[in-house]
Parts: C-alpha cells; sequence; structure tokens
C-alpha cells in the first residue's frame, strides 16, 4: 500500500514537471499606484517598419486623469494581434504620466491595430494605435521609392534630401495619399510609372520609369504604396461566382 | 491489504473466469489496441490542420477555387541536392495561393512575394528548422541532437545570406551587418572564412601606434582608454572596461614605446594671421566641406556631418597643435594609408584652422585624470596588457606583434551547436539570443572574458546578429551553383606620375573609379569622355557646386596650376568610353529648328525642368545636376550617349531611361549643347 502511495506521488509529480515544462513564466504585473480616466497615444504610432522587427521608436501612451493632468504609477497593458511582442507588456506610468514600450512587429505584412488599455477609475480605457508592417516585397518598393520617387513625392525635407516638391508646378500625390491614389487600379499605377504620367493624361513632370525599373520593381513600388495609403487601400478583389 | 488482494482476484475472475469471456475480453482489448495507430493518426495535429484550412476557405468567395487546389495528406518538397525534405506545406496549405494574400491567420497565410519558388528551394533553407517533422513542435522548435529551430522573424535575413554574399537590394538589415561586421574590426580579432574560401577583411583602419607620443598626450589616451565613447560619441574602439591603474599602464607602455616620426610632424606651428578675424576658422572649415567626412556634434547631441573621419567633437583635448599644423600640412607625412586628401593650405591657413580646431575641446573631459611619471614597473604591466588584451590585433604598436587567432572563428557561428553555448540565467535557450545578447554585453557571460563592450544601437545589434546568423555550415555546403559571390574589391592604384597626385588627394575616398571607392562623390569612371577638358581644368582649380541641394561637396585642394593640368591630361586619356568617341557630336544639330525642337521637347514632352534647371528664372528642378552651363561642361557626345540610355553609362543612376527615339535625343542634344551660361561667370564675379 505503502509502495503504490509513494508510485503514485511521484507519478503525479512527475505529470506536474512535465506540464510545467511548457508553462513559461509569466511576467509579473506591478502594482498600480494611481489609475486614470483617459489614455491617450504621445508619439510611437502610425509607424512604418518591417515584419518580425522591432520598430524603430519606442510607443508611448499617457494616462491622465479627468483634469487632463498627467497620472504617475498607473497601470498600462498593452495588446496586439499574435505575433505582435511588446518589452514590456504591462507597466506603470512614469513620472510625467508615460509608459513606453518597444514593439516588435508580427510576421504577416499588413496594417494593424494595437492597443493600450489602463485599468481606469470604474471601467478600462483604452486606445487604439495603428502601425505598418512591410513585408518583403513592400520593403523593397519601400527602398525604390527612397531612391527614385521620394524626393518628389514626399513634401518632408531633410538636410540630407532636400525635397523636390515645392518646386512642381503640378504637385505629386505622396504615397500616402489614399484618397487619390486608392481610386486608381493596380494597372493605372503600373501604366503611369512605366509610361509616365502622359499615359493616364496627367502631367508630363512624371517621366517614364518603364526601361528603368523592371516590371517586378514596379509592382513592388505600388504593393509598398497599397500599405502605406491613409484611409487604407481595400483591394477590390477577385469576384467568384457563389456556389 | 487483504481487501485489495480480494478485489482484484474478484476482478480476474469476472473477466477470465469463464474461457468463452476471456476470449471476448482478449478480443476486444486486441481490437482497441490495433485502433491505436490509426486513431493516432487520425488525431494527428497535421491533419487537424488541414481541417482547419478546409473549415477557413469555406466560407471564401474563391472556395471551390481553393478545394480544388487543396491536396489532403502530407504534402513534401524533396530536393536530394539541397538535402530538403520539407513538409512545411502539410500544414501552411495556403503558402501557394495568391487569393490568401490578405490572410493574417497562420498557418493558412499566402508567403510574401519573393525571388525565389518554393518548390525549387524549400522552407528550410531559408527559414531554419526541422522540413521532415509533422508536429508544430518539432518542426518549430526542436533543439535536440544539434538541431536548430526555426529563426526568429527579426532575423530572417540570415536565411538569405548563406547563398548571396554579395549586396542584395531587397536586405538592408543583412548588409548593415555585414558593414558592421568590417566596419567595427570584429576580424582583426575573429577569424570569419567565407564560403568562397576568402577571408572577411575589416574596412576600418585603426591607426597605427607608433608614434602616438607625437600626436597626442598621455592624459587623453588614459581617459580615451577609460571611455572612448565619453570622447567621440561615434567612435568605434569599444571599451575594455579598465581599472584606472591598467589604463594607467597601458598609457605608459603605448607612450614610451613610442618613437618619434621621422620627418616634419611637430613642425614649428606658424601663428595664424594678426588681422584674421574670428569668422576665418569656421569659414575656412566650411570651404574646405570638412563636415563631407568629418563629425561634431550640435547643441542638441546629434553628430552633424560624414562619418569617414574622425569625430572633431573634442579634437581639441586630444592633438597636440604642432601634430595637427603638421598633419594639415600634409597627411601623409604620418599616415601614407589615410583616406585625407592632401589640401595644399598655405601655412597661413593651416595655422587658422589648428587655432579654430583646437577650441573644439571640452574642460570637464579627461579632467580628473593626474598621472605622475610612468615607473618601469608600470611601463612593463603595461605591455604585459597590451599583450593579453589583444591591442595589436587592431593596431600597430612598437615591441607586440600582432596576434593570430586571437578569438574564436566565427566561419560557422550561425549553426554552432547549443550544447557548446553557456547561457545567462533566465535566457532563452537559442542561438539568436545568445549572439544578441553576446554582442550586447559580452563581460555579462564572465568577468575573465576578453571581449571588449561595443557601443551598438539595438537595430545595429539586430543587424549585426543577423550578419553572424548568415554564417552557417549549410553556407559552406550548398551546391556552388546557387553561391552568389561577393563582388571583391582589389587595390586599385592609377598609373604614373598622375597616379601618384590621385593617391595624395585621396580621390578614391569619395569617388568611384572602376569598381574601386567610395560612392559619396560621382564614379569617374568615364569622365573623360563625359567632361569638357576646359572645364575640368577650372572644375579642378575652383570647384563649384553642381547640385545645389547636395550638402556633401567636392573639397577644394588649391592645386598649382600644373598639378591641374597633369590631372586633367590623365583623366581626359585615360577614363574613356570605348563606346563613345568624345570628338564624334551627332551631325546635323546645330540648326535653329532643331534646338527650338529640342527646347519643347524639354519644356513640354519630357518635362526635364522637374528635376533640372535649364534656365534659372523659370526652372527650379533640384534633384539633376544644373544645366546651366551644361553645353560648356559636357562633351556632345556623351550628352548624346547619356539621353539615349543613362544606366548603361552609370549604372544605378536615377535619371530614368525615357527610351527616346535618336530624333528627339538629337534634338535634346541640340537644345543642351547651346546651354553654355553665364554660370561660371557669375560664380567668378
Amino acid at each position: 500500500m505503502m509502495r503504490s502511495i509513494v508510485m503514485s506521488v511521484a507519478l503525479a509529480l512527475m505529470v506536474a514537471a512535465a506540464g510545467c515544462k511548457f508553462h513559461h513564466a509569466t511576467p509579473t504585473v506591478p502594482r498600480a499606484s494611481a489609475s486614470g480616466t483617459a489614455i491617450v497615444e504621445s508619439s510611437g504610432g502610425k509607424q512604418v517598419g518591417i515584419t518580425g522587427m522591432v520598430l524603430k521608436d519606442p510607443l508611448v501612451v499617457q494616462v491622465n486623469d479627468d483634469k487632463g493632468t498627467a497620472v504617475a504609477g498607473a497601470l498600462v497593458e498593452f495588446h496586439g494581434p499574435s505575433g505582435f511582442r511588446f518589452e514590456p507588456t504591462a507597466l506603470l506610468t512614469d513620472s510625467s504620466g508615460q509608459a513606453t514600450t518597444a514593439v516588435t512587429l508580427g510576421t504577416v505584412a499588413g496594417r494593424y491595430q494595437l492597443s493600450a488599455v489602463t485599468p481606469g477609475k470604474s471601467q478600462p480605457v483604452t486606445v487604439q494605435i495603428v502601425e505598418t508592417a512591410l513585408g518583403y516585397q513592400q520593403q523593397l518598393g519601400f527602398l525604390l521609392a527612397e531612391k527614385y520617387c521620394d524626393s518628389c513625392h514626399d513634401p518632408e525635407s531633410s538636410p540630407e534630401r532636400v525635397s523636390n516638391y515645392d518646386n512642381l508646378q503640378v504637385k505629386p500625390h505622396p504615397f500616402t495619399e489614399g484618397d487619390t491614389l486608392n481610386k486608381m487600379s493596380d494597372a493605372d499605377l503600373m501604366a503611369i510609372t512605366q509610361h509616365g504620367g502622359p499615359a493616364l493624361n496627367r502631367s508630363a513632370l512624371m517621366p517614364s520609369y518603364g526601361d528603368t525599373l523592371s516590371p517586378a520593381d514596379v509592382r513592388a513600388l505600388i504593393s509598398y504604396m497599397r500599405m502605406v495609403s491613409d484611409p487604407p487601400y481595400q483591394p477590390a478583389g477577385t469576384v467568384y461566382a457563389r456556389k | 491489504m487483504p481487501s485489495l488482494q480480494k478485489s482484484l482476484s474478484s476482478a480476474w475472475r469476472a473477466l477470465f473466469g469463464d474461457p468463452v469471456r476471456a476470449f471476448g475480453v482478449v478480443s476486444v482489448s486486441l481490437l482497441i489496441a490495433m485502433a491505436i495507430a490509426p486513431a493516432k493518426d487520425y488525431f494527428s495535429e497535421w491533419r487537424g490542420y488541414q481541417r482547419g484550412y478546409l473549415s477557413f476557405i469555406h466560407d471564401r468567395g474563391d472556395a471551390v477555387s481553393l478545394r480544388r487546389r487543396f491536396e489532403p495528406g502530407i504534402q513534401q518538397v524533396w530536393l536530394p541536392d539541397l538535402g530538403v525534405v520539407d513538409r512545411c506545406t502539410t500544414c501552411h496549405e495556403g503558402l501557394r495561393e495568391a487569393s490568401l494574400t490578405d490572410v493574417s491567420t497562420q498557418p493558412f497565410s499566402r508567403h510574401p512575394v519573393i525571388p525565389h519558388s518554393l518548390t525549387a528551394f524549400g522552407c528550410v533553407i531559408c527559414h531554419g528548422g526541422q522540413g521532415a517533422a509533422t508536429t508544430v513542435a518539432e518542426a518549430h522548435y526542436s533543439t535536440r541532437a544539434g538541431e536548430m529551430p526555426i529563426l526568429p522573424a527579426r532575423y530572417i535575413e540570415a536565411g538569405c545570406g548563406q547563398c548571396h554574399q554579395n549586396t542584395l537590394p531587397g536586405t538592408p538589415q543583412l548588409n548593415q551587418g555585414r558593414q558592421i561586421l568590417a566596419r567595427y574590426g570584429c576580424v582583426h580579432c575573429h577569424s570569419i572564412k567565407l564560403p568562397d574560401g576568402t577571408a572577411m577583411t575589416a574596412s576600418d583602419d585603426p591607426p597605427a601606434l607608433l608614434h602616438i607620443a607625437d600626436k597626442t598626450t598621455r592624459e587623453w589616451l588614459v581617459s580615451w582608454l577609460k571611455d572612448p565613447q565619453a570622447y567621440a560619441a561615434s567612435a568605434t574602439m569599444p571599451n575594455y572596461k579598465l581599472s584606472d591603474a591598467d589604463a594607467r599602464d597601458i598609457s605608459a607602455y603605448l607612450m614610451s614605446s613610442s618613437t618619434p616620426q621621422a620627418g616634419d610632424t611637430t613642425a614649428a606651428i606658424v601663428k595664424p594671421a594678426a588681422e584674421a578675424d574670428a569668422s576665418a576658422g569656421p569659414t575656412l572649415y566650411g570651404e574646405s566641406f570638412c563636415a563631407s567626412c568629418h563629425a561634431v556634434q550640435n547643441a542638441a547631441g546629434n553628430l552633424v556631418g560624414g562619418d569617414l573621419g574622425p569625430e572633431l567633437t573634442r579634437i581639441g583635448n586630444k592633438i597636440k597643435p604642432e601634430w595637427l599644423f603638421a598633419w594639415l600640412q600634409n597627411p601623409r607625412v604620418y599616415d601614407p594609408s589615410t583616406l585625407m586628401p592632401h589640401y595644399r593650405f598655405t601655412p597661413q591657413q593651416a595655422a587658422t584652422l589648428v587655432d579654430y580646431l583646437e577650441k573644439k575641446s571640452d574642460a570637464d573631459f579627461g579632467a580628473n585624470v593626474h598621472l605622475d611619471l610612468a615607473t618601469p614597473e608600470q611601463i612593463a604591466r603595461g605591455k604585459k596588457l597590451v599583450v593579453e588584451l589583444g591591442c595589436a590585433a587592431c593596431h600597430e604598436i612598437n615591441g607586440v606583434r600582432k596576434p593570430e587567432n586571437f578569438a574564436p572563428d566565427l566561419s560557422t557561428i550561425g549553426s554552432k551547436p547549443l550544447a557548446q553555448l553557456v547561457f545567462l540565467p533566465g535566457m532563452e535557450h537559442t542561438l539568436p539570443n545568445y549572439i544578441a545578447a553576446k554582442i550586447q554585453q559580452p563581460r555579462a557571460f564572465g568577468p575573465s572574458f576578453k571581449m571588449p563592450q561595443f557601443t551598438l544601437t539595438p537595430s545595429q545589434n539586430d543587424a549585426l546578429t543577423t550578419a553572424l546568423l548568415a554564417l552557417t555550415e549549410r553556407s559552406h555546403t550548398i551546391p556552388a551553383n546557387l553561391r552568389v559571390a561577393a563582388v571583391q574589391e582589389t587595390a586599385y592604384q592609377p598609373a604614373g606620375h598622375a597616379g601618384k597626385l590621385m593617391t595624395d588627394l585621396a580621390c578614391l575616398s569619395c569617388h568611384r573609379i572602376n569598381g574601386h571607392g567610395s560612392e559619396m562623390a560621382p564614379d569617374l569612371t568615364w569622365e573623360g569622355s563625359s567632361v569638357q577638358r576646359q572645364w575640368l581644368d577650372d572644375f579642378l582649380k575652383n570647384p563649384n557646386t553642381l547640385r545645389p541641394a547636395l550638402i556633401r561637396r567636392m573639397p577644394r585642394f588649391n592645386l598649382s596650376d600644373s598639378d591641374s593640368k597633369e590631372l586633367t591630361d590623365y583623366m581626359m586619356v585615360v577614363y574613356q568610353s570605348p563606346s563613345i568617341d568624345p570628338d564624334a557630336a551627332p551631325g546635323d544639330i546645330n540648326t535653329p529648328a532643331t534646338v527650338e525642337h529640342g527646347r519643347q521637347l524639354f519644356y513640354s514632352k519630357y518635362a526635364c525642368q522637374s528635376c533640372h534647371i535649364a534656365d534659372t528664372k523659370t526652372d527650379k528642378g533640384y534633384i539633376g545636376p544644373t544645366l546651366t552651363q551644361v553645353g560648356s561642361r559636357l562633351t556632345p557626345a556623351w550628352i548624346y550617349a547619356w539621353l539615349n540610355n543613362p544606366q548603361a553609362l552609370r549604372p544605378g543612376t536615377i535619371e530614368p531611361n525615357q527610351n527616346l527615339s535618336d530624333e528627339d535625343a538629337r534634338a535634346l542634344t541640340a537644345f543642351l549643347v547651346t546651354l553654355k551660361g553665364s554660370g561660371r561667370q557669375e560664380a567668378k564675379r
């Protein structure tokens, strides 16, 4: 009898140990010393990064009370789609009411909505943050845009690259300008990039790149434009007959 | 105890007491035992995923076509040449379905568009993991018997780097990592043998310390050794975490072993001209475009300027004025292989610059360093430390030989078995984690580790980890026809006296010629075909800017007439494209009608003014070079050939190839050659 009890205890321990092997220690959630009633994004939203990699700038959110003053020591938790990682996932706001986390993007390209939640006084309050993850093809497009397109299509100037946008009589469309670009089909964008503005009866200030960039390059550019356009691009998709 | 015995024996009787019943029981249990295998198969993980896929596509509009292409059962990509048996597509059913692009539910989403076919390469070649496994745990995460788990997505470019030893446009992280490996001098201590049999070489050129006492003081050396980044944030020299005594002794040895440089490196300094006002220094610094290569930290803490030469924020703390004076007069006396050009400064100009640069100092830097005269014991201990720490692996030091194989070989670090690694407590046991942590905090792995602390940003750290993870066993064993070799940079020395002059002016520090040199400034491979002789001669003497938006520009070297003529002669003769005859201009382009037609094409059909300025009054294009005097700068033959195909003359140039008709190209050339412009005269005035 004694022996069977010992055996069963040993068996139970083994089962428990096997169970624990896959059980990662969850990070301890810090104890909040205060709570706010509002949460806002301070910086780090609307970034464009590469799938699976850490976003360049950290994500910073701020917790405020009903008077709009920052609350220190309030708990903030970050949530995202599967594959996203936050370091740390949950933390307390610092003395200026801000919580900072490094965001690692998921492995599938797309535009993602993340959220930061603070428990609040009576009910949890949430702020939504949008980040974009570029896949291989879009990243290629991003690099091509940087080299060939951004000097005119990006109105922002930096000391390293002075924008030519203001020098042009007909203003080019920034690639984020979804209101215009979303209405153009892939074929139209392909045509205007390969054959220049006049191909679509637009300004000749847009030169033709069909003999400079390969069709795959242009497709990569278009897929990049689609990914960063704001409002987001909704592909029409193929229409199939219903069964 | 008896009760247990009693119940067991009654159970035995109940099951096997009667032979018929016993037969029944045995048959049933045999049947159950035989059903285990099919049941296990039926409930296997991958079947679950395939059922999941079918129900996932069930409600989609394209369900019919997706289902038609769905193949049940274990799928396999078998490539004997590559040693690939990949069953990943058994669960990842949607990998090749174009219509599943927008799906982010794994394992059903489509593979991102890449230049390779999944059936020709399989999955594990790039992603790692166990291709033959049919459970997630084994395929993705198994570490048994030296097996490698799949590569985390943030290091995925390491997969590309196994075959692609060259610089790929789509792998910026890998390229950056390889640059860091070379630039931070990792390969001075670690050897890395590349799959093509060559050894990776460093791109930095750590200064020789043979004459260090001419250049700087022992006090500076101590502060620098203690914390290089405190002197210059961008310094690539790592921090060896030396104690005060260690730094004191090493500096004692380096100073005592230093020999005076033969020649005039510490010439008596000339006083700057008395009438020179305070702005003379900054003006000369700006005019000489020192900032094209050297950075200075501004008030906000940002580095402004290039990274070809050392940062100059606290140069006054470091350099002895006499040495700097001699260096500015001719840097090649002290260091024959320096990237710094030999500006032809007058002694007065050099003195002005010394005066300006010596003021760039920080009173707090090294303020607490007080040294007594070094004792022989300290010097001897210093030498021992220099040998132990491997200083001579990077720097040339009198009396110490360069150590061979100072640090572990990294040729196959990307396949290092986990059993050979010692992890820090609390660390996830994976190779990428180990490499990243080792780069980030080498000394955390034990106080006896010699590897110093490098200062890298998190993204640089990831990039370096990626480049190291690409150094796998597989990269050495893949079939040679799949390997894309790196472009080997060979030494290039332009010939003759003009070649010496080009070395002296360090043209290749910025320009590229025949695939050699840097990419900061325009490629000069066909410069002789491109420009007109008079223009080149004038430009070398007094470079005026062609691209108004550029901040890095060609400096003025104060060349003598004979030097400038010699360089011009050489370039006009040697750097000639075989496809362009500079004297043979496209004929029949000089009629006013053709010129006018060309102007029309320039402004309306091709709208060249979006990037170029042909007339400063109307045009604003800021991307390409200003064309107001292109007719006196470029040869007509070059303009014509360039318009026809710019990339053929300078691969990678951003000027689009507009696929012009011959008539249009001639007309545009005709118009452009008429732009003789008053730009030069204006600039001179």
